[in-house]
């Protein structure tokens, strides 16, 4: 019996050692790049080629990052970018809200097919519209109503108009979380609601909203990391803006024109990466308790 | 009668309100999504010519498919080479996601810290920033740094040779070393699969494992027997997830034949018929995969 204990006890022993060694080991892999990222960022090229620099720099420097910022044109992007995630997150948010709450919480005829093309969304990959997309947009002319139609490219409003009707980057998955949040919640809030009075939109965004905060945060984080990470739209609509992901595409023929083939220019990339990322990480540094925790009691698709 | 009435106009007030909610998608799905798609279709079949004010449509058949098959140089290898990486590196994903989601669930020291460090690729996922990385610029750094080299990190020349030696079969061995070169990118990839499968784990009732184990069910009995049939249904989402998100990502091959080539190489049509090519096998794939799904699903008592 106590022979028993024992070996219990030491397989118990032996599988969390396991699962620190796996836990570490992923989490290295995971954070070695960032981590060489960051200590290379701080090097002069000298460092690069020393044998004996080993992650900390000997001569510290923030002249790759002034350089970054100078070729990315920081200033002028962060805020052009900035200003399209929170907005075009909000309206996906707002609008994928009100879509799934319609497809958790009504019948109505042709539902199944609805969902189903929501679905289908999200399955078509988006470069197989990419071109009509952007010819639409290039001379946007809804059913002949303009003429020769205007030139929405360079403006927000393709991503407006895309996030108004949940079909922007990836809202069929917001619909969807949404929908199985919604279509989770007991019936005895909403029809509470309407005995006292309530419509069917003063509702859902007076009850229903105000109940579904976790999802709400989740969808939110995701549409605005998505939008600040994404370069396949930013493209299509917004080529010749200053914009983030643009100019970190741009920045390798940029560095090769301003300062030629020189290894020098893996510094000031990774300077760049870096204060494309940092807003992120500094966000989900603020965030990650809320976010990990709403992730577990949305039960996301529970 | 007139409660009758009264009854059937409730209900298609509820339908009429729940179209009014779905009517932005439908809005949308009609002019930003079903109008493309159609445009695509006859895109593939013509020759565009772009104008100040428009564009021209020049009908050639099915010459842009036949181009594409027969005289296109990169086409072949590119489609080849995606349906191959898909197929090998999904199973890897969810095997990956599966466990590495297991192990966030249970109870240790520093899980937070944990959880934290896993989900951090859904937020670093940045399109731009692999791109610059693809172009050798991180590997270059990474062996300046001499880091990588001293851990030996990445290579594993010396495993590698051991396994070599132990005359396995070599497709097996293509395959691991394959999934050990991929590593970095597997768990990247896993982010959301993780993320799914962990909050189906969670939304497990803790009250069915103590019943369990009052009747004497051991660890491993409970976890094939509550904890897998649990969360099936969200496994399977998630190999949904997981060969979408692998034949939509942006880098990789074909995905960037169809942006280059029309942007750049032979034109707007030519792009349109890969892109339906592609379409095309993308929607066998997952039929095929759900089919076997639903299958072995509903082969369980």
């Amino acid at each position: 019996m106590r022979k028993r204990v024992r070996l219990s006890k030491m397989l118990a022993g032996s599988g969390s050692l396991f699962r620190t060694v796996m836990i570490v080991g992923i989490g290295f892999v995971i954070l070695y790049p960032l981590l060489v990222q960051i200590s290379s960022a701080f090097m002069a090229p000298g460092d690069l080629n020393d044998p004996t620099v080993h992650w900390i720099p000997k001569n510290t420097t923030l002249d790759n990052f002034n350089k970054a910022i100078e070729a990315m044109r920081y200033g002028r992007a962060f805020r052009n970018t900035l200003l399209l995630s929170l907005t075009v997150s909000i309206v996906q948010l707002v609008s994928c809200t009100f879509i799934g709450y319609g497809f958790a919480r009504f019948n109505f005829p042709g539902k199944r097919i609805l969902l189903a093309l929501v679905i289908l969304t999200l399955i078509v990959p988006p470069q197989m519209i990419m071109v009509p997309l952007f010819l639409n947009f290039r001379f946007f002319n809804p059913l002949g109503l303009l003429g020769k139609g205007i030139n929405l490219l360079g403006s927000f409003w393709p991503y407006l108009m895309m996030g108004i009707t949940g079909t922007g980057v990836k809202n069929a998955l917001f619909i969807y979380i949404t929908r199985q949040y919604f279509a989770g919640m007991s019936d005895s809030l909403e029809e509470a609601a309407y005995i006292d009075g309530a419509g069917s939109i003063r509702t859902f965004f007076q009850v229903m909203v105000p109940n579904a905060g976790p999802v709400l945060v989740v969808v939110f984080l995701f549409s605005f990391v998505w939008i600040w990470n994404d370069m396949f739209y930013a493209q299509m609509f917004l080529t010749g803006t200053d914009n983030l992901a643009l100019a970190i595409a741009d920045l390798p023929i940029l560095t090769r024109y301003l300062y030629g083939d020189h290894e020098r220019n893996t510094l000031i990339h990774n300077a760049a990466t870096l204060l494309y990322i940092a807003p992120m990480l500094v966000m989900y540094s603020f965030l990650q308790r809320f976010f990990i925790e709403s992730i577990e009691k949305t039960g996301l698709v529970g | 009668m007139k409660r009758k009435r009264s009854v059937l106009t409730m209900k298609r007030r509820k339908y009429l309100t729940g179209l009014m909610f779905v009517s932005p998608f439908v809005v949308g799905f009609i002019s930003f999504f079903l109008y493309p798609f159609i445009q695509s279709i006859v895109f593939s079949f013509n020759q565009l010519e772009l104008t100040p004010s428009g564009y021209i449509l020049h009908y050639v058949g099915f010459t842009n498919y036949h181009d594409l098959l027969f005289v296109h140089p990169n086409f072949r290898i590119a489609y080849t080479e995606t349906l191959v990486q898909t197929l090998s590196r999904v199973p890897a994903v969810l095997i990956f996601s599966f466990f590495a989601a297991n192990m966030l669930n249970q109870r240790f020291k520093g899980r937070t810290v944990a959880r934290v460090v896993f989900f951090l690729p859904v937020i670093m996922g940045a399109q731009a920033v692999l791109a610059l990385q693809s172009q050798d610029y991180m590997q270059k750094a990474m062996s300046y740094s001499k880091i990588g080299a001293e851990l030996g990190m990445f290579s594993g020349s010396e495993l590698r040779n051991y396994l070599m030696q132990l005359q396995l079969p070599e497709g097996f061995l293509k395959y691991v070393f394959n999934a050990a070169d991929s590593v970095p990118q597997i768990i990247n990839n896993s982010g959301i699969p993780i993320l799914i499968m962990l909050a189906a784990l969670q939304s497990i009732p803790s009250s069915i494992y103590e019943a369990a184990s009052i009747e004497g069910a051991t660890k491993w009995e409970c976890f094939w027997k509550i904890t897998f049939p649990m969360i099936l249904p969200m496994i399977m989402a998630s190999v949904i997830y997981t060969i979408v998100e692998s034949f939509t990502s942006p880098y990789n091959k074909l995905v960037n034949l169809i942006k280059s080539t029309a942007w750049q190489g032979q034109g707007f049509g030519v792009s349109a018929a890969m892109s339906w090519f592609y379409f095309i096998t993308i929607a066998i794939v997952l039929a095929v995969v759900m089919g076997i799904m639903s299958r072995s699903s509903s082969s369980r008592p």
